[in-house]
């Protein structure tokens, strides 16, 4: 199979590989003149303007296609060890490679696996939701996911079904892999589930690209628990797209663990969009190198009464870069909201560098926000004393930075999510000067 | 053997000014020492230098245990030699629980040669061994889940100090004002704790400008700092004596020290 550009010819060869409904391929021709017509993000875009991407060259990758897997045997998940899980999904520089799913939940009306089959599938389910109220169309690689997604997965779980077991995802690149993958997950009113995603890469030298995007429709009254660890190789650039709306009276936590990649940059949105909505963000960025991660986050309180909550805490060695950009925007009409932001920093290198920026964008006159950020140093009377008890430099540092990230593990309710990522952050701790 | 801590001629600067100018000290292990002396003076330098805190340079004079270079090594080398410090102000580290924190410290300095990353001891022995430990400090097993030092009382901080002393077993043990901020009943319970730890087990030296802990723990020999210095030495006669008077005798008997505390407390 020739491998195919991201240009007009590559778009077309590919649209032709695909035997996908009419809406879908009228939404990815739709996107992809968007593509076109729009120039890359500079720095003189205010989102962009602390997130370098000139080294970004989107020809030196090409279309997924499904001969692409090399390195399959080298990834091995996190976040799975030992659950019982309702089904999984597994898919390799793009393209779906795995996939099991319980037979009891599949009776239940439960949907899941590939999003590449069940679009065409499930095409009823999706043609009001893919791609719409969970996804903002905003930039080139918005445009770039919407026109060319491959492989992903896609979650329904009707209306008052309680799904207990975890489902799993796992995405993964080798050398030279591409990943546009979308997750959609649809709760209809009542339901319940839990998704736990995560990402990894063959080898930590392996080039790749990811432009993704996630969508969570939370129906009314329903819970998502959701689960994000980023875990690429370091030489993965990553655009990410992920919002969630929730609804009525519904909850949703969502949970995102960054360690990977070579530059991030990500929009998390979650929508506040019935009355009593509860939303709790938390999240673990732990950088190394010279990696670059930002998120742009927003909180986005529509309608009365709603909650949300959202703590990122960071952890950054060498000459690595974080940026959070934070924003609690609540609607006229959205009164006794309560929305609370909060992002720590631990820099462990005088060479790092964590921006923070909170904001608040507030309409309506009854409601209580409150935000704030730290960003410091360990702590030297804190290694000293961990030492004074026999604890040697090494060890104070993971034992101050993993108390660091406990106030996060605290919140996550699932066993395996708190041990794998405990195991990856004292894995990362170093020896430090 | 007994064991033997020896400090020779030390001297000690901070940021560069010198804060002890030749101390001489030495304690054998089961014995008492108080060390008295006013605000300044140098009280807890000499603590903080035997336990090798980076900003205290020692700039000449020597600390020997059982005749091994103490200068030559880490804080946490110190610790799983034998030795110990209650801090006056111990730090909190948020998020780390106090049990978690002490399971490792307490292997760490019982196996001295253990490297990072072996097994730790067992949770079920140490589980046991410090619910004993702090039923006797009358501690709250609720105590062990909070995080270390995070959000205590001045109180709580110290019986948790004591908790670790208890724990830990050392040869020799620094406790640097122990006895500040907790009140009567409070004190009374500290002593005891260390009585109950057993002073013959380990060499003491208390800092200390009340004499409220050494009522309980009457010390074989008392030291007066002045200025930096050790001037004076007796046995526990000395310690009611100053804090009866006070130091007004002793800063008229060794005015060059106290030029000297008074310039370092000027500072």
């Amino acid at each position: 199979m020739t491998q195919l550009g991201f240009d007009t010819e590559g778009f077309q060869s590919f649209l032709s590989t695909r035997q996908e409904p009419e809406w879908v391929t009228a939404q990815r021709n739709d996107a992809w003149s968007q593509f076109n017509d729009q120039p890359w993000p500079t720095r003189r875009d205010e989102e962009w303007m602390r997130t370098d991407i000139r080294l970004f060259k989107l020809d030196k990758f090409s279309m997924p296609s499904s001969d692409q897997v090399d390195g399959l045997d080298q990834i091995s998940p996190l976040l799975s060890a030992g659950v019982d899980l309702g089904g999984s999904v597994h898919s390799h520089n793009g393209v779906c490679v795995a996939e099991s799913f319980v037979d009891d939940l599949k009776q239940q009306g439960v949907v899941f696996g590939s999003l590449d089959s069940l679009v065409t599938e499930h095409s009823d389910l999706l043609d009001s939701t893919l791609l719409q109220a969970a996804f903002d169309r905003e930039d080139r690689f918005a445009a770039l996911h919407a026109s060319c997604w491959t492989g992903g997965q896609f979650l329904f779980v009707p209306r008052g079904v309680h799904v207990e077991q975890p489902f799993h995802v796992l995405s993964s690149l080798s050398d030279g892999g591409v990943d546009l993958g979308h997750t959609i997950v649809v709760l209809e009113d009542g339901a319940s589930a839990t998704l736990l995603a995560e990402t990894a890469s063959s080898t930590e030298e392996a080039e790749g690209l990811h432009c993704g995007a996630i969508e969570l429709i939370v129906g009314d009254r329903a819970n998502l628990r959701y689960v994000n660890l980023q875990n690429w190789g370091q030489r993965v650039w990553h655009f990410a797209r992920q919002k969630a709306v929730v609804g009525r009276d519904a909850h949703l936590q969502w949970t995102s663990a960054a360690m990977g990649s070579r530059l991030s940059k990500v929009n998390q949105h979650v929508v506040l969009n019935g009355e009593g909505a509860q939303s709790q963000m938390n999240g673990v960025l732990f950088t190394e190198n010279k990696q670059h991660l930002s998120y742009h986050t927003q909180q986005y309180h529509k309608k009365a009464n709603c909650y949300s909550d959202f703590l990122y805490k960071a952890a950054l060695q060498d000459k690595s870069h974080t940026v959070w950009r934070g924003m609690i925007k609540v609607d006229e009409e959205a009164q006794q909201t309560d929305g609370y932001q909060r992002n720590d920093n631990l820099l462990l290198s005088n060479s790092s560098r964590a921006d923070s920026i909170p904001g608040l964008e507030i309409e309506a006159d009854d409601v209580r926000c409150t935000h704030g950020s730290t960003t410091g140093k360990v702590d030297e009377e804190m290694i000293y004393y961990a030492q004074c008890r026999g604890f040697t430099r090494k060890e104070a540092m993971r034992l101050i930075v993993t108390g660091f990230f406990q106030q996060i593990f605290d919140r996550i309710t699932i066993d395996s999510v708190r041990d794998a990522l405990g195991l990856a952050i004292a894995r990362r701790v170093r020896d430090y000067e | 053997m007994t064991h033997v801590l020896k400090i020779e001629n030390l001297q000690v600067a901070v940021e560069g000014k010198p804060i002890l100018r030749g101390v001489d000290l030495e304690i054998k292990h089961g014995e008492t020492h108080a060390l008295m002396g006013p605000n300044g003076s140098g009280k807890s330098t000499l603590g903080q230098a035997i336990m090798g805190h980076p900003k205290y340079e020692v700039t000449g004079g020597t600390i020997t245990l059982d005749g091994e270079d103490l200068l030559e090594m880490e804080p946490d080398e110190r610790a799983r030699a034998g030795m110990f410090m209650a801090f006056q102000r111990p730090v909190a580290i948020p998020g780390v629980k106090m049990a978690d924190f002490l399971r490792h410290s307490t292997t760490n300095v019982r196996n001295p040669e253990r490297k990072e990353g072996e097994d730790l001891i067992p949770m079920k022995d140490f589980r046991r061994e410090l619910k004993d430990k702090m039923q006797q400090l009358q501690m709250d097993m609720e105590f062990a889940r909070r995080y270390v030092n995070d959000g205590f009382s001045g109180g709580e901080m110290k019986r948790a100090e004591i908790l670790q002393l208890a724990m830990l077993q050392p040869k020799f043990a620094i406790l640097d004002e122990t006895d500040s901020g907790l009140d009567a009943d409070a004190v009374r319970l500290a002593s005891e704790s260390i009585a109950d730890i057993g002073r013959e087990k380990m060499g003491l030296l208390i800092i200390t400008h009340h004499d409220k802990l050494l009522v309980h723990n009457p010390p074989e020999f008392t030291h007066v700092m002045l200025g930096g210095r050790l001037v004076e030495t007796g046995g526990s006669e000395l310690a009611e004596e100053l804090h009866a008077n006070g130091y007004e005798r002793i800063r008229a008997a060794y005015p060059e020290a106290e030029a000297e505390n008074l310039a370092m407390a000027g500072e």
